[in-house]
């Protein structure tokens, strides 16, 4: 009795709130037909935008990657004073606005900053430049490789890693043959993420882009410019390109859920 | 019988280089800029703050933003246990689809998000164009903030509620309906009352977005001042009038609320939890 | 080899965990830790093992000191409770592990490492299964992989803790005697950390009866029967005798 109605509630609900938007993406990117659609995305500014954002996101997704494999190891395997004051910093990137987070920077990297300011003699920039949008872009993404390994870590518990100890491997060998193997699917999964955000990250990379066409712009920028241009069938090509790699994060989220090891730990 | 002198190195490897890897990136990109708004905000001193947060466009931004951020969690709190409990508790074609499209909102970079919900509510899109006749405009108002604030929102109330359920005692249900207890008192005794924590922190999670989310809202919003201007973009007009201060006092307070709610999520969380343990 | 710990003191916190305990393992003698749970006869085993630290106390290995040396460099066999196989390698990566993680010079070239897995693998009866992986298993398969692991680095010492207690009856009856033949048959001197009396009782050449921290006797079986030190004791072999 109830089952059908909630379930059509549902339903629509999803369908008008979700499904429809990405939809209207689609129809609104080929509204002027194919030849539009792909002349839009060879756009020698919009090409230039997804060089630059591959570019920060290349240089984001290892570092974090690092960040968020040394920070799980650590709040997983050690007690130590202040373990969770650090683990609400790390997560706290996720609670805060974009643009708060954006201001954020500039106020200590930017030219008026402490440490913008003492940087400028030497010829050195942090804002409005690639540097800002890797800055900006890791602290919007800061928890998310740390996320999908640490409760893989807490599963697996630290049986192997002794095992590998009293064989005598050493800190690497356990590193490399023991935990890389067992978190690889969670590191996966938090890499695709990482990547998926910061390259779709707006509101805290508008801030400290300095947005020169062509040169600081990324492709969610490039979207806004060519939308406030009144170019909808430029901005909207430009949209499905973010929009597919949204939609490849969530085909390999249900497939880690299906298919993947340590289940438990990503239920 | 040697005392141990020196302190003991620790049994797992790793320790000193994943701290050392670990402050470094969170002094560098989380703490330092963190502390350059604390520095701009204790220049400013209380008499300018309170200037800059009185004036009516700043008091009207804030007023926009929580207003719509209020609605835009009341349907999620609706249509997010619906939608929880429908994916945890049926199993249906079509359902994994359903699960998957729950997460959309969270994968789906920001200004898509925007440009694709104005793409529908405006009157020349799919939903705009039905409710035109009607009278009813979304895009560009009031309304249009608190749709793409429930979008964006969603899945965090969604997520938060759905394991709740699945800890749900189903015997309870059937004890309760075998002795006669009509399907609203168990929806409100049996039910709704051990959800109530997981399903405030849902709420609460996703208020929280709303109050911070720009990307989604700007395109949607129609951005006047007064009416349907944002907190967040109000931010970024006075840095782009290098009015750093006023932007760091509107910054601070926008923080500070999303500080002082998540802090109260996670207290009342605890103490619900024990509440409710303790009833039995 | 023989090794000794000496007045070896533990505590977590507040809480002693163990108060001056000493043991002593000849060469190819096979020692059990019998007590009940918390009498801290796991802890004792993992400070041997090098995984955990002694407040206070040495251990001594053929008149070496070894108390600091980490766990990596003690070269002794261990056994865990749930054998902690490496879930992701087969059962022949597991065995080899020990022996390809050896620094450069004392690392055995390949076909070498092949040989002896093949060797070890034949000596606990396995050898059609290393390509297998863990979950592949039975339950007494696994202990018999973690052994042959454990052995394949030619251990100065061989520290089992509750090797059979993941183990049904049956299975626990016939690996007992494998067990010791194993280890016998590589000359190793052997801690074994148990609960059950029988299983003590059955493999040890001496028992130290552990209860709250201390070691309150350590002797042969046949000793222990004959002339137990205290009342817990007597009670404790009149139930096996």
């Amino acid at each position: 009795m109830a089952k059908p109605i909630l379930i059509a509630l549902a339903l629509m609900f999803l369908a008008a709130m979700v499904l429809l938007p990405v939809v209207a993406i689609f129809d609104r990117a080929f509204a002027e037909g194919a030849g539009a659609y792909l002349a839009a995305i060879r756009d020698p500014e919009t090409l230039a935008a997804i060089r630059l954002t591959i570019i920060a996101a290349m240089i984001v997704v290892p570092v974090n990657i690092v960040f968020g494999v040394a920070a799980a190891w650590l709040v997983a395997r050690y007690r130590f004073w202040g373990r969770r004051a650090l683990l609400i910093l790390i997560e706290l990137p996720f609670a805060m606005s974009p643009i708060v987070a954006g201001l954020c920077f500039l106020l200590i990297y930017g030219a008026y900053g402490p440490v913008g300011a003492a940087l400028e003699p030497y010829g050195i920039q942090l804002m409005f430049n690639l540097i800002g949008i890797v800055l900006v872009s890791l602290f919007v993404t800061c928890p998310f490789v740390m996320r999908e390994i640490l409760p893989v870590l807490q599963v697996t518990g630290e049986a192997e890693e002794k095992a590998a100890l009293t064989l005598g491997a050493n800190g690497w060998q356990m590193f490399r043959h023991v935990v890389l193997p067992n978190i690889s699917w969670g590191l996966a999964y938090g890499t695709v993420l990482t990547m998926a955000r910061a390259m779709g990250e707006f509101g805290a990379v508008s801030v400290v882009s300095g947005a020169i066409r062509g040169r600081t712009m990324t492709l969610p920028l490039q979207i806004e410019l060519l939308y406030n241009d009144y170019n909808a069938t430029g901005a909207f090509a430009a949209a499905t390109v973010l929009t597919l790699l949204a939609l490849v994060t969530l085909v390999l989220r249900s497939v880690l859920n299906r298919f993947g090891p340590n289940r438990e730990a990503h239920a | 019988m040697t005392a141990l002198a020196r302190p003991q190195p620790r049994i797992l490897p790793g320790f000193s280089l994943s701290m050392g890897i670990t402050l470094l990136f969170l002094c560098l990109i989380v703490l330092l800029p963190l502390s350059g708004l604390l520095w701009q905000l204790g220049q400013l001193g209380p008499g300018d703050y309170l200037r800059v947060m009185s004036s009516e466009r700043v008091l009207a931004a804030l007023r926009v933003t929580i207003t719509a951020a209020a609605a835009a969690t009341a349907i999620n709190g609706v249509f997010g246990l619906i939608l929880a409990w429908v994916l945890t508790r049926y199993r249906f074609p079509g359902r994994g689809l359903m699960d998957a499209l729950v997460d959309l909102p969270f994968a789906l970079p920001t200004a898509v998000a925007g440009i694709a919900l104005v793409a529908l509510y405006d009157r020349s899109g799919w939903v705009g164009q039905l409710l035109e006749p009607l009278g009813i405009q979304i895009a560009y108002t009031w309304w249009g903030i608190v749709i793409a604030m429930a979008f964006t929102s969603i899945p965090f109330a969604v997520r938060a509620i759905q394991p709740a359920i699945e800890e749900l005692d189903r015997d309870e249900e059937q004890a309760a309906l075998t002795l006669g207890a009509t399907g609203r008192q168990m929806f409100f005794r049996v039910l709704l009352r051990p959800l109530l924590p997981s399903i405030l922190t849902g709420i609460g999670l996703s208020f929280v977005r709303s109050l911070g989310e720009f990307g989604a809202v700007i395109f949607i919003a129609g951005n006047m001042p007064y009416e349907t201007e944002i907190a967040s973009l109000l931010i970024l007009i006075r840095l782009d009038e290098f009015d750093y201060p006023a932007a760091a006092a509107v910054a601070g307070t926008l923080l500070a609320l999303s500080l002082v709610l998540l802090v109260a999520i996670n207290v009342m969380q605890n103490r619900l939890q024990s509440y409710l343990r303790s009833e039995g | 080899m023989s090794f000794e710990a000496l007045d070896i003191h533990k505590s977590f916190g507040d809480t002693p965990i163990l108060k001056g305990v000493s043991l002593s393992v000849a060469p190819g003698e096979f020692v059990a830790l019998l007590g009940p749970s918390g009498s801290g006869k796991t802890t004792l085993l993992n400070i041997i093992a090098g995984l955990a630290h002694a407040d206070r106390g040495r251990l001594v290995l053929d008149g070496r000191d070894i108390t600091r040396l980490p766990a990596g460099k003690r070269r002794f066999g261990m056994v865990f409770q749930s054998y902690a196989l490496f879930r992701h390698m087969t059962v022949a990566q597991n065995v080899a592990f020990g022996l390809k993680v050896m620094e450069g010079a004392r690392r055995p070239p390949r076909e070498r490492i092949a040989a002896r897995v093949g060797e070890l693998l034949e000596m606990v009866e396995l050898p059609d299964l290393a390509d297998r992986y863990p979950a592949q298993l039975s339950g007494g398969q696994r202990q018999r992989v973690a052994m042959a692991r454990a052995l394949a680095i030619d251990p100065q010492l061989l520290l089992m803790d509750e090797p059979f207690s993941a183990l049904d009856a049956q299975v626990r009856q016939s690996l007992r005697g494998e067990v010791r033949a194993l280890q016998k048959q590589a000359g190793v001197g052997a801690i074994m950390v148990t609960h059950d009396r029988a299983e003590a009782w059955a493999l040890a050449d001496r028992i130290a009866v552990m209860d709250h921290g201390r070691i309150v006797q350590f002797d042969t079986p046949d000793a222990l029967r004959d002339d137990p030190a205290t009342e817990s004791v007597r009670s404790l072999v009149e139930g096996v005798a």
